[in-house]
């Protein structure tokens, strides 16, 4: 008997149901609860027999599948255990449309790509490049309007009386050792991995499916026998419409989930097996980005690696990396433990760009693409458990990402890797794909891996962050020069214990009175708060050109060419109704990338899945915990389609 | 029912929401980054793929076949979205697919593929495709298809068609004016160039993807390179259509504001936001 795994077995109510119950309980707490995926009852499910089954086509699936292809295609005599006869069965669902929908900005040092593919010629990647020059710059604030402690401005008044600013910038003199990324490459992630596709497709050995989300693993005990794919032709709240297909179920002795930080197939393996003593996923940023063609005569070469600090706010970090064709893939990272409850990054994004040292090789450019994702930046604190019965773990979602070389695409591909030699030596030596052969033939190797090394070096090495941005630097800087020996510890808190009220937040600045007007009157026209609270505390307006600065929702359509394909249920859900009443915090809303959650009625948000991007940051921006698991919110993220539709990201 | 073999004729164009920038190369004009854009089944070649499949499921022993002419990477990509939708077998064509494609040299290569497959009865052929596909709108190319096989009974925009017992089709032409033709076709051999139909696109279904592709990728192996066009054409120059774009989303709006929104801003009035 098999049980697919998660809340989407447990679903007691259907939505509409549970709302209308939590309605019932407004202000009385949690209210009910709309479980996960709603149920469709009794339906038969087809079923497709595979050897392995991948679960998302990122670099860590690109990784695996590479080298097991190319291994199995110099190994003729293994055979499929479910169809005798023929090559190995492997096939790969991905969520998005197209393998090339990914989004990263990525400055690498290829390492592992390198040892994969050890005749590499980045001319043949699309928008690659060898890494040319290398800079850090802390930037200033040309508006007065970011929150500087009392240590950022006197660094500011010292490096302005000592003329060693310009255009309010200051680039440092060295770079880390730690944070170089000399010998790599900058990539797209779109291209590099329409790359990869196909020619793991070429191959003829592995097949990649994209457009094809998957729900949820699927149990025997607590053994994984496979994953069940996404209902189709079912409403809004799952419920079967025309054209129905139940999910199809995928039987195979290996399920690989590489569906990265907020895919639900790995969070559903977490929920159901915890995490390691010890571990956590507390540490979370959003990066949004965008692919911008640059003027002729920008001043920027191919190559050029540019990471900034200091503006617009102290907590965002800002990358700049220029492509080759004229393009540059830019954009931030908004952290969980910047502890703004409206902490926008879309809006952050635009006056980063807007900063003198920037624009001045921005101006007259042009948007090509847009686009965010979540990153898990736990790294190895938030390791799941990697190899189970039926089941491995590869990739981000498996806590590869290095916090403190920001390095995750390699280190990613690397695990994937991994696990393909691993795979591989177990087909050819006739070995079954059980959890003791995995962990000999894939832990074993990640753990006497430069993966595993230096992560264990970064463990802690943003620790200090969740004590302040001085402290978190030194953090860094500590760890990286004593290889990890030293650092700055602190507790990571939970994210929603992070998110002061709005009243707290701007305390001084703007009045409480004032803030509850501005509330009333954007809950009013249904807009998020950020624009009207960061105008007033002195944020300049954006000067839309409607080529490179344009609003929110052109950078959906222009940049990120967002899409929803009909017959999919909402992937967004809000659990507990009655506690969104009750929060006088949305920062679900302010922090949403594609403005696909707003305000609803009743106080609880509203959810568009036609401008969802699947950034998952609605995961880890909720003002309340679950009540039954304070480590989570209370917005559940299921598998869905569509999302960003660019292949330049 | 009559069982028929049904060949759709249809290929990959670049996903149109992407930014799309005509350029001049030595071998012609060209979209820019072409490789690097993500593509999609031409629209009007789905609509035919869908309509040929779902007339095939209904007359069994019926068969489809898809004949592409694209660039075979980009078509070996497309054909991981396309081959989870209906079962057919595909013809691969190796060549451009940008738009700059002239189209009696489209028709020529795609007669070519079909005149190859074998076991074809003209008494049971049926040959779709999307009505405007590969010829920049001028419904030139499926038109030439036909001629070139030798099939007189066909059939240009068609939205519909019903198939009889005795093997006769009824069939819904798009003509002026928002009106149908409506026509009686005796039965195979038959040409039908498809503007929309009727039917939604179908689900994915990994089932019907895994059936597919153990056809599609031996397919693709040995797709041979289209012929090249020659001196057929000489384009002076390529512009996209000048647009300006100014959007606002608004949910919930009702059509006669939308409509007085709109004619005022054709008329250069101010709009209020």
């Amino acid at each position: 008997m098999s049980e697919p795994l998660g809340g989407s077995a447990a679903a007691g109510a259907r939505a509409g149901e549970a709302a209308e119950a939590a309605a019932g309980v407004a202000g009385a707490g949690a209210g009910v609860a709309v479980d996960a995926a709603p149920e469709v009852g009794d339906v038969e499910r087809q079923t497709l027999e595979a050897d392995i089954v991948c679960v998302g086509f990122g670099p860590a699936n690109a990784g695996f599948l590479t080298v097991l292809s190319r291994g199995l295609a110099e190994s003729p005599s293994v055979e499929s255990r479910v169809m005798p006869g023929m090559p190995p069965q492997i096939i790969c669902y991905e969520r998005a449309d197209d393998t090339a929908f990914g989004v990263s900005g990525i400055a690498t040092r290829a390492r592992a790509i390198r040892e994969t593919l050890p005749d590499l010629d980045p001319s043949q990647i699309p928008m690659a490049a060898p890494i040319a020059r290398e800079t850090v710059v802390y930037l200033l604030d040309p508006v007065g309007a970011s929150r500087r402690p009392f240590a950022m401005r006197a660094a500011d008044t010292a490096l302005r009386a000592l003329r060693r600013v310009d255009e309010h910038a200051f680039e440092l003199p060295t770079i880390p050792p730690f944070l170089r990324k000399h010998g790599g490459l900058v990539l797209s992630m779109g291209q590099f991995m329409q790359w990869a596709g196909a020619n793991v497709m070429g191959g003829g050995i592995a097949q990649i499916w994209p457009g094809m989300p998957v729900a949820s693993s699927v149990f025997d005990g607590d053994r994984v026998t496979g994953v069940r794919l996404v209902d189709q032709g079912v409403d809004h709240g799952g419920r079967p419409d025309a054209a129905f297909m139940p999910g199809m179920d995928i039987r195979a002795a290996l399920t690989v989930v590489g569906d990265g930080p907020v895919g639900p197939v790995g969070r559903a393996l977490d929920e159901r097996f915890g995490l390691p003593e010890g571990h956590h996923r507390r540490e979370w940023a959003v990066g949004m980005k965008m692919v911008v063609e640059l003027r002729d005569g920008s001043g920027l070469e191919p190559g050029a690696v540019l990471h900034t600090i200091g503006y617009p706010e102290r907590e965002i970090f800002g990358f700049l990396y220029v492509l080759p064709g004229n393009l540059a893939s830019l954009g931030i990272f908004v952290p969980s433990w910047f502890d703004s409850p409206v902490r926008t990054a879309y809006r952050y994004l635009q006056h980063w760009m807007l900063h003198p040292y920037l624009w001045r090789h921005l101006e007259g450019g042009a948007l090509r693409s847009w686009g965010a994702k979540s990153l898990d930046e736990s790294g190895r604190a938030g390791e799941p458990r990697l190899v189970g019965d039926g089941y491995v773990r590869i990739g981000e979602g498996s806590g590869s990402t290095n916090v403190l070389t920001g390095s995750g695409v390699d280190e990613a591909w690397a695990t994937g890797a991994m696990l393909g030699d691993g795979v591989l030596e177990l087909l050819r030596a006739g070995k079954p794909l059980t959890r003791e052969n995995l962990e000999r033939a894939y832990l074993s190797r990640r753990r006497a891996s430069w993966v595993e090394k230096e992560s264990r070096e970064a463990e802690h090495a943003r620790d200090g962050f969740q004590r302040g941005i001085v402290r978190g630097f030194l953090g860094m800087a500590l760890a990286g020069m004593t290889r990890g020996r030293l650092g700055c510890r602190a507790r990571a808190r939970r994210t929603h214990e992070r998110i002061p009220t709005l009243e707290s937040y701007y305390k001084g600045r703007i009045a409480p009175e004032e803030i509850d007007a501005i509330r009333r009157d954007s809950a009013s026209r249904g807009l998020p708060l950020h624009d009207a609270l960061m105008d007033r505390a002195g944020w300049p307006a954006v000067p839309l050109d409607g080529k490179l600065l344009v609003s929110h929702q052109d950078a959906l359509l222009v940049g990120g060419k967002v899409q929803a394909p009909a017959g999919y249920a909402d992937h967004v859900a809000f659990l507990y109704p009655g506690l969104c009443e009750g929060c006088g915090t949305k920062i679900c809303i302010e922090m949403c990338s594609g403005q696909a959650i707003a305000p609803g009625e009743n106080g609880v948000p509203a959810f568009d899945r036609e401008k969802c991007v699947h950034c998952g940051a609605c995961l880890w921006n909720c003002a309340k915990p679950h009540p039954e698991d304070p480590e989570r919110g209370t917005i559940a993220f299921r598998a869905g389609a569509g999302g960003l539709h660019s292949a330049e990201n | 029912m009559t069982s028929y073999q049904i060949v759709v004729c249809g290929s990959i164009v670049p996903d149109p929401l992407q930014t799309l920038e005509p350029i001049t190369t030595p071998q012609g004009p060209a979209l820019k980054n072409e490789m690097m854009l993500p593509a999609v089944l031409d629209p009007w070649a789905g609509h035919a793929l869908y309509e040929a499949a779902h007339l095939a499921a209904k007359a069994p022993g019926s068969k489809v076949w898809l004949v592409a002419l694209a660039p075979k990477a980009k078509l070996q990509q497309v054909m991981m979205s396309i081959a989870q939708k209906v079962p057919f077998e595909l013809v691969a064509i190796d060549g451009p697919a940008g738009g700059f494609t002239e189209p009696h040299a489209v028709a020529s290569a795609l007669a070519e593929a079909i005149r190859a497959i074998p076991g074809l009865d003209p008494s049971r052929l049926l040959v779709f495709g999307g009505w405007e596909s590969a010829s920049r709108g001028a419904g030139a190319t499926m038109q030439m298809v036909g001629e070139i096989l030798g099939i007189t009974d066909q059939f240009q925009g068609v939205d519909e068609i019903a198939a009889a017992d005795d093997g006769s089709f009824r069939v819904l032409e798009r003509v002026e004016g928002g009106q149908h033709q409506v026509s009686v076709c005796a039965g195979a051999p038959a040409l039908f160039g498809w503007a929309t139909g009727n039917l939604p696109e179908p689900p994915n279904n990994p089932q019907v993807g895994m059936a597919n592709m153990r056809t599609a990728m031996p397919a693709l192996a040995k797709a041979k390179p289209a012929p090249a066009a020659g001196d057929a054409a000489a384009f002076a120059s390529v512009a996209l259509p000048q647009q300006r774009r100014e959007t606002r989303i608004v949910k919930d709006m009702g059509s006669e504001e939308i409509a007085r929104e709109i004619v005022a801003w054709i008329a250069g009035e101010e709009v209020a936001p």
